[in-house]
């Protein structure tokens, strides 16, 4: 029987208060972003406002808890910009979003970091049901500027290390999500996408827990899909709100993972989905493709949803938990 | 010297020399601290001071600033849009069918009340009309109107009530067309659209295009309509944009160090040219000769009558000395270029680059 999980992939907006906190106690220019080594009331700042996302997550009933990546200035490319092998230099736009993060360039070498990590021991500490989120390593290498490699694939390479190190420091978790829009909004070329599969599959080998790879804002070329299916992960991602035609073709065309993540609730608009309709839309896809049974389900927003206020980011959240009772409910 | 009627009408009287290079600015322009303090003031509501009392802060800045432009020699003068908030949720509050559900993020802690759009949108009140008659009322000199485009006011929200975005962006233009209309009527001679959404989305410029179509409907042709846009890859909207129905470019130049001139330059540049020749992302005041400069790079793009001096944004996170001492070098400057031009002086190339050797 399928089991219906309902989760997000992270990156959710500050709670109001902690907005108006840090923006008085961080400052708003290019500097005054996240460093790495915040003094304590930051920290505090960013404790409360965790403590806080992560319990707006259990009170919505979320199968998956997520620690939140409220300090994540950068978005995905947050990893690197604290590393210290890295310099943060002008600001420039996230993918085709009115958001811009600090360019990150590497320019030494990409040693363990480890502050993913303790974010994730103080989520533990507050779920038994973390799920890790991290940017995939060809996303990632794909944010960031390289002055030390010097060389497209050892780059990746040298990323795919790092998270890869970065991941074994985790506290257990049950889901790790690898979040890959680059891998539809900067397809890899010939010979680059065999090696972004490689890369996933290096980072996904790090972990006991499920791998999920959510690419989105929109559907991966086919040729991308099928080296990705090559990974040892547990399931691929499809963004449903922005591309239903392609992602279909895709799973139809070449099959799919046991489980599947759909991204069936938009991460980047205001309006909140009735959660009958999510739960049709999950019918829809199963009508449409040739696989009769997904061992998990993972039900979600397409993207991150720091893009939300923070009042209709709530409902979101619970919209996606009831559609999940809905669709298990409808299984049984 | 040929002329350029559309643009002479906004040659002062007496002007000091033959030719005459247009100066302007975008819009915004650094708020006076007790206006931002006044607003506080007004939002407090443990406090007295009222509405009137925040409407007459907000008439003072408006003919202080309009004030600081006629002082710095413009043209044109804008009242520094002291009145507006943010170039979103200004119009948004405006118009019915938009509504505020908080804060997002833009990068950092910078945030703004990104609305949606929850039903058909709908012109209720006029928008800009007080603010322009206060203005003009304020200054003897021509008075130049920004408006946010309907683009990037479609963009920029969230769309809960319509199909796509375009359908949002024209049904925006059409109320755009009637502000515009309301403004003419009042007197308005010189319109801005505001774009920078399209820098985002440049695949997107005939959306942009067919919203002006809309937006200068039944617009009477002696009105001038510029277009801004700023911080984008301008290659991949020109020369389409050339087909726009508005007589002035307005572009962000500067900031890049010209680097994407020679774009410009094939096919020819058949619209006016207002040409970005201050950064606004750099808090030093560049020296006459070096906006001299700047200002000949646009005589490599069209012959002066098309030619049009602004900064390449609006100046308002710019400390208030600075944005001052911009504009008042930008205006000598364009002076000292006419003078030189008078007395054919002035030695630019205008035209495509020779083609590389390959």
């Amino acid at each position: 029987m399928t089991e219906y999980v309902s989760t997000t992939p992270g990156l959710f907006p500050l709670p109001d208060w902690a907005k108006d906190d840090l923006s008085d106690l961080k400052g708003h220019q290019k500097h005054d972003l996240v460093s790495g080594d915040e003094g304590e009331e930051i920290t505090a700042a960013y404790e409360d406002a965790r403590e806080e996302v992560i319990g707006v997550q259990q009170e919505a009933g979320l199968d998956r808890v997520v620690e939140g990546q409220l300090r994540w200035d950068d978005m995905l490319a947050h990893p690197l910009a604290v590393h210290d092998a890295v310099e943060t230099r002008g600001i420039v736009r996230y993918y085709d979003n009115n958001n811009f993060y600090r360019e990150p360039v590497v320019n030494g070498a990409l040693e363990f970091s480890g502050d993913v990590a303790s974010e994730l021991e103080a989520a533990s500490e507050l779920t038994d049901d973390l799920q890790a989120v991290l940017p995939g390593p060809y996303s990632l290498a794909d944010l960031a500027t390289d002055e030390q490699y010097g060389d497209e694939a050892e780059f990746l390479g040298a990323i795919a290390d790092f998270l890869e190190g970065e991941v074994d420091a985790f506290p257990a978790h049950e889901t790790l999500f690898l979040l890959e829009p680059s891998l539809v909004e900067n397809a890899p070329e010939d010979g680059v996408d065999e090696r972004a599969s490689e890369a996933i599959d290096q980072v996904a080998s790090a972990t006991d827990a499920d791998v999920v790879v959510q690419p989105y804002w929109g559907a991966l070329e086919e040729k991308v899909y099928a080296h990705l299916l090559d990974a040892d992960i547990d399931a691929v991602g499809f963004d449903f709100v922005a591309n239903q035609e392609d992602n279909l073709y895709n799973i139809q065309e070449y099959g799919a993972t046991d489980d599947i993540s759909l991204g069936l609730a938009d991460g980047q608009n205001t309006l909140v989905e009735d959660p009958e309709a999510i739960r049709e839309r999950v019918d829809w896809v199963y009508d449409q493709v040739p696989v009769t049974d997904f061992e998990t389900v993972y039900l979600t927003t397409n993207t991150e949803t720091f893009y939300l206020p923070y009042a209709k980011f709530e409902e979101k959240l619970a919209v996606l938990a009831e559609a999940a009772d809905l669709a298990e409910v409808k299984a049984a | 010297m040929t002329t350029n009627e559309n643009k002479d009408q906004f040659r002062p009287e007496g002007h000091e020399n033959d030719h005459f290079l247009l100066t302007t600015v975008v819009g915004s322009y650094p708020k006076p601290k007790w206006l931002n303090r006044a607003k506080e003031l007004y939002q407090d509501p443990d406090h007295g001071f009222d509405d009137d009392d925040y409407q007459e802060a907000k008439d003072d800045a408006a003919r202080l600033i309009t004030d600081e432009h006629e002082r710095a020699g413009l043209d044109v003068v804008v009242d520094g849009e002291m009145r507006r908030n943010e170039m979103v949720e200004f119009f948004a509050h405006r118009i019915d069918g938009y509504e505020f559900n908080g804060p997002v993020k833009v990068w950092g802690h910078n945030y703004f009340d990104k609305p949606s759009v929850v039903s058909e949108v709908e012109y209720d009140e006029s928008w800009l009309v007080d603010e322009y008659e206060f203005t003009a009322a304020a200054s003897d000199r021509p008075v130049k109107v920004p408006i946010t485009g309907p683009y990037t006011l479609a963009n920029w929200s969230f769309n809960e009530a319509y199909g796509d975005d375009e359908e949002l962006a024209y049904d925006l233009a059409d109320l755009v067309n009637e502000e515009i209309e309301k403004l003419v009527e009042a007197g308005a001679r010189y319109i801005q659209i505001d774009e920078p959404a399209l820098a985002t989305t440049p695949d997107d410029h005939a959306i942009v295009g067919e919203c002006l179509e809309r937006i200068v409907e039944d617009i009477d042709e002696e009105v001038r309509i510029g277009l801004h846009v700023c911080y984008g890859d301008y290659s991949r909207i020109y020369p389409e944009i050339l087909e726009f129905p508005v007589d002035e470019f307005d572009l962000e130049l500067a900031n890049g160090d010209y680097d994407q001139l020679d774009v410009f330059k094939d096919p020819e540049f058949s619209k006016d040219l207002a040409l970005g020749v201050t950064d606004v992302h750099v808090a030093e005041v560049e020296s006459v000769e070096q906006i001299e400069e700047n200002i000949k790079k646009g005589l490599e793009v069209v012959p002066p009558e098309q030619l049009v001096v602004s900064p390449d944004c609006g100046v308002k996170l710019l400390p208030r000395e600075v944005a001052y001492g911009k504009m008042a070098n930008m205006v000598e400057a364009a002076r000292n270029v006419e003078a030189d031009l008078d007395e054919g002086n002035v030695d630019v190339e205008r035209g495509a680059p020779a083609p590389a050797d390959d």
